[in-house]
């Protein structure tokens, strides 16, 4: 569990952050979202003193970060760089041991730790003698990511991790992370200013604006009850798409007038939510019916939710 | 005349000193390398740190590069005496720049992306410095490293003017001694090591991490124990320590002569007549080859042996000067031998004295002079065409150059250029054959033995008179190359040797075969 306390930055005469306050909790994505020099970066950096704070205070598991080195601190700390910020001078292999090289595991240890976060990230074993240059920026940025789990930290911090990439790689990439097991029990904290990519990834978003966090809430929350006008100005752009991001089969389904075919219920995953499956069932026309049925489910949920 | 070398068979008589030489050169070159690295790195890492200290201190390294080598090494003689010390300091000054300043940038300009990733990872700043910053910058360095070893192969051939040996020997030997042949057994040899140092370190700089760990290492130890080994293990204990120019050592009427007419073999030490006279009167040197007119003579208290067995010929000097150009510039020669048996050698001494130890610009000195003799006239600023004079690079010849100067602007309607300071013989009278120069002060000892190249046995005869030698070198300079000497001006600047005027009183030496007697006793 992550608690910011009242913390502010200047730089110069400008307010980065200001007195910003929230809490990231355990087991939880919580994306940090807003516009570039919102100040999202500056609190995220703050968190392992990459950027010490003007006032305010930080805790990590109840600790206060100030009363430890910031070395021990950030070797505690998972970190992912916007370009991945692999060491050229290093095999992928190097790099991904750099922490527990640092925090002085056996040999042993290490290559194993490291084979079990390849299969996990779809990283092939023939890329561990290679140098990051000759990585795809997608490959590059899975070692960053294996980078930062190895050590399995309490805590992950990741900064625009997906930003450098393309939207078909970015869209895969999206989908392996929001399954990996290795976040289950960690506190992980995302910056980004993609707002697709907030509500896909993030179990609660917390939006910025000039260096103040002007709403903290699910998904849901930001879309069906937003503060002020700024937050639904926000998300008005992509509002359609994000309404279907939101809501999973699992919720939809209790609005549904007849159950879906059998055939249709093979193929669906509950969990999936209806944009994704309403992809899947326009696809193929035996699924017409259950397509117009379940547009018609949401739209009865969506009801409920503005009200 | 004597057969004429070729360059191979020079080489091949002296492959012993030449690989001595080469040896020197390269310890020179590797152990002020190593220092400068050893210097430099910390020093790089240390501004990139501090970046406020970044302008002091590669301003104070730019401004140390740009001073002239010679400069240089003049100024460390005091500090560190002559020898191996102060040619590898001086080196180790030159080599200085180039490896912090590349520290400095490719520190620098690590990508801060990847610094940031490593205080990320929670490396603190040693781990960041040699896992990251120092491992990135490696090959920014090795350029830096690489060029300073470029530097120090060419500035190490100035070592042999403080008598620490190196290539220069050879090089400045030849360029004393009119001898194509020397010249280029240390040029060549120099120019191969720069290339080849150059080559080594370029591959060094493509490898890896490790194997360049490597080299480094075995490069080190070898740069380390060859210095060593050939800096300082050719200097033997010796009772009296000799210093002499590079030309005194190859010519008939220098060590050759000593050693052939006096059986006096001292092993000396090779050295710059720009410093030597100030390490004798240090006490670095006990004997010198000067020249009898020295100003230091005076004032550094130092005795000239006699030369009881006439091994130094005479050397008047006078004007060079081809016979076209006399008939060129009518008057000319007339207004040169305004000057002709004006100056003996005690003012010539005390001329150079004025110069050299109080500091008054040879211009002065020429005019106080030409005026105490009523021959000096005010210049007439006429439009006639230019006459160029050339001089050697020692005092005595500026003073020579500047009266003829005064005497041409006052006497004739000629303009009139100096070009002082040529390096040498070789290169004064180069510069005269190919018309650079019109004409410039020689000695006639000079012409009879560096640029006559005669027999053993001519020399002697001709050399024992001092008007025999100066009809000879007349004679044949008209022969051999259309030059005129005109008449000579009246002093002789022999070589001579010369010790601390206390040291050879104690030891009871005035000549050279004293001199020659007192080291046999003392088992040389």
């Amino acid at each position: 569990m992550i608690r910011i306390e009242g913390v502010s930055k200047n730089f110069g005469s400008k307010k980065a952050v200001d007195s910003v306050s929230f809490q990231a909790n355990d087991k939880e994505i919580l994306v940090v979202l807003g516009t570039s020099g919102c100040g999202k970066t500056t609190t995220l950096k703050m968190i392992n003193r990459l950027i010490e704070p003007d006032s305010g205070n930080i805790f990590i598991e109840g600790k206060n970060i100030r009363d430890q080195k910031p070395e021990e601190l950030r070797k505690n700390i998972g970190f992912v760089m916007q370009h991945a910020g692999l060491f050229p001078h290093y095999t992928v292999a190097q790099n991904i041991a750099i922490v527990p090289n640092l925090l002085k595991w056996e040999k042993q240890k290490i290559q194993s730790r490291i084979l079990e976060l390849l299969e996990k990230l779809s990283l092939t074993e023939d890329m561990l003698k290679v140098f990051p240059h000759e990585l795809s920026g997608g490959q590059q940025q899975r070692v960053g990511i294996a980078r930062a789990l190895i050590a399995d930290t309490p805590v992950l911090l990741m900064d625009e991790p997906f930003g450098a990439l393309d939207n078909i790689t970015k869209s895969a990439i999206h989908n392996e992370f929001k399954n990996l097991d290795e976040l289950k029990n960690k506190t992980t904290i995302l910056v980004t200013h993609d707002v697709v990519e907030a509500f896909e990834l993030g179990h609660r978003i917390c939006l910025m604006d000039k260096g103040q966090l002007v709403q903290i809430g699910t998904p849901a929350e930001m879309l069906y009850h937003p503060i002020n006008s700024f937050v639904k100005d926000f998300f008005g752009n992509n509002r359609l798409m994000l309404e279907y991001k939101i809501a999973s089969l699992k919720l939809v389904e209790s609005f549904l007038k007849k159950p879906l075919s059998l055939k249709a219920q093979q193929q669906l995953i509950k969990e999936e939510d209806i944009w994704e499956t309403l992809q899947v069932l326009s696809t193929e026309n035996v699924y017409t019916e259950d397509y117009e049925a379940l547009l018609q489910a949401f739209n009865q949920y969506r009801k409920l939710q503005t009200v | 005349m004597t057969q004429e070398q070729t360059l191979w068979q020079f080489i091949m008589s002296q492959h012993e000193k030449l690989l001595v030489q080469i040896g020197q050169h390269l310890g020179l070159t590797f152990l002020s390398l190593l220092l400068a690295i050893l210097v430099g790195i910390p020093l790089g890492i240390l501004i990139s740190r501090r970046r406020k200290l970044s302008a002091p201190v590669l301003g104070t390294a730019g401004i140390l590069q740009t001073v002239p080598s010679i400069a240089l090494l003049g100024f460390m003689i005091p500090m560190f005496g002559i020898g191996a010390t102060p040619a590898i300091i001086a080196l180790l000054i030159y080599a200085l720049l180039p490896i912090i300043r590349n520290t400095y940038t490719g520190i620098t300009g690590v990508d801060p992306v990847v610094i940031e990733a490593a205080t990320a990872l929670g490396m603190n700043k040693t781990q960041r410095l040699f896992k990251v910053e120092f491992p990135l910058a490696m090959p920014i360095i090795i350029a830096g490293i690489r060029t300073a070893a470029v530097i120090n192969v060419g500035v190490a051939t100035l070592a042999s003017f403080v008598a620490a040996g190196g290539l220069g020997e050879f090089i400045f030997g030849g360029i004393s001694l009119n001898n194509t042949n020397m010249i280029l057994a240390g040029a060549i040899p120099a120019a191969l090591l720069a290339v080849l140092l150059d080559l080594i370190i370029g591959y060094l700089q493509k490898s890896t991490l490790k194997t360049l760990r490597i080299a480094f290492y075995i490069i080190c130890s070898i740069a380390v124990a060859t210095g060593i080994y050939f800096i300082f293990s050719v200097q033997p204990e010796r009772k009296i320590i000799a210093g002499f120019t590079p030309e005194f050592m190859g010519r008939q009427d220098g060590d050759l002569g000593l050693r052939s007419v006096y059986g006096l073999k001292l092993n000396p030490l090779v050295v710059s007549d720009a410093i030597m006279y100030e390490a004798a009167y240090q006490g670095k040197l006990d004997l010198i080859s000067g020249y009898s007119t020295d100003g230091r003579i005076k004032a550094f208290d130092l005795v000239v042996l006699e030369d009881d067995k006439t091994i130094f010929p005479p050397y008047y000097a006078a004007p060079i000067i081809k016979t076209k150009t006399l008939k060129k510039f009518p008057g000319l020669e007339e207004t040169l031998n305004l000057l002709s048996g004006k100056i003996n050698d005690s003012i010539m001494t005390d001329l150079n004295y004025k110069t050299e130890l109080l500091k008054q610009t040879p211009e002065k000195v020429a005019k106080d002079f030409l005026v105490s003799r009523g021959l000096y006239k005010n210049a007439n600023h006429g439009n006639g065409e230019t006459i160029r004079i050339g001089s050697k690079i020692f005092g005595e010849q500026y003073i020579l150059a500047e009266m003829y100067k005064m005497l041409i602007e006052g006497y004739t309607h000629y303009k009139v250029e100096t070009k002082t300071g040529l390096g040498g013989t070789k290169i004064c009278f180069d510069a005269l054959m190919n018309d650079a120069i019109d004409f410039y002060p020689e000695y006639t000892g000079t012409g009879l033995l560096v640029l006559l190249k005669l027999s053993e046995q001519t020399i002697k005869e001709v050399s024992k008179d001092s008007k025999k030698t100066y009809d000879y070198v007349q004679r044949e300079f008209q022969k051999q190359y259309q030059l005129q000497w005109l008449k000579p001006i009246g002093f002789n600047n022999a070589y001579a040797l010369m010790m601390r005027r206390v040291q050879a009183k104690q030891l009871h030496i005035s000549t050279i075969s004293e001199l020659s007697e007192y080291c046999a006793k003392n088992k040389f």
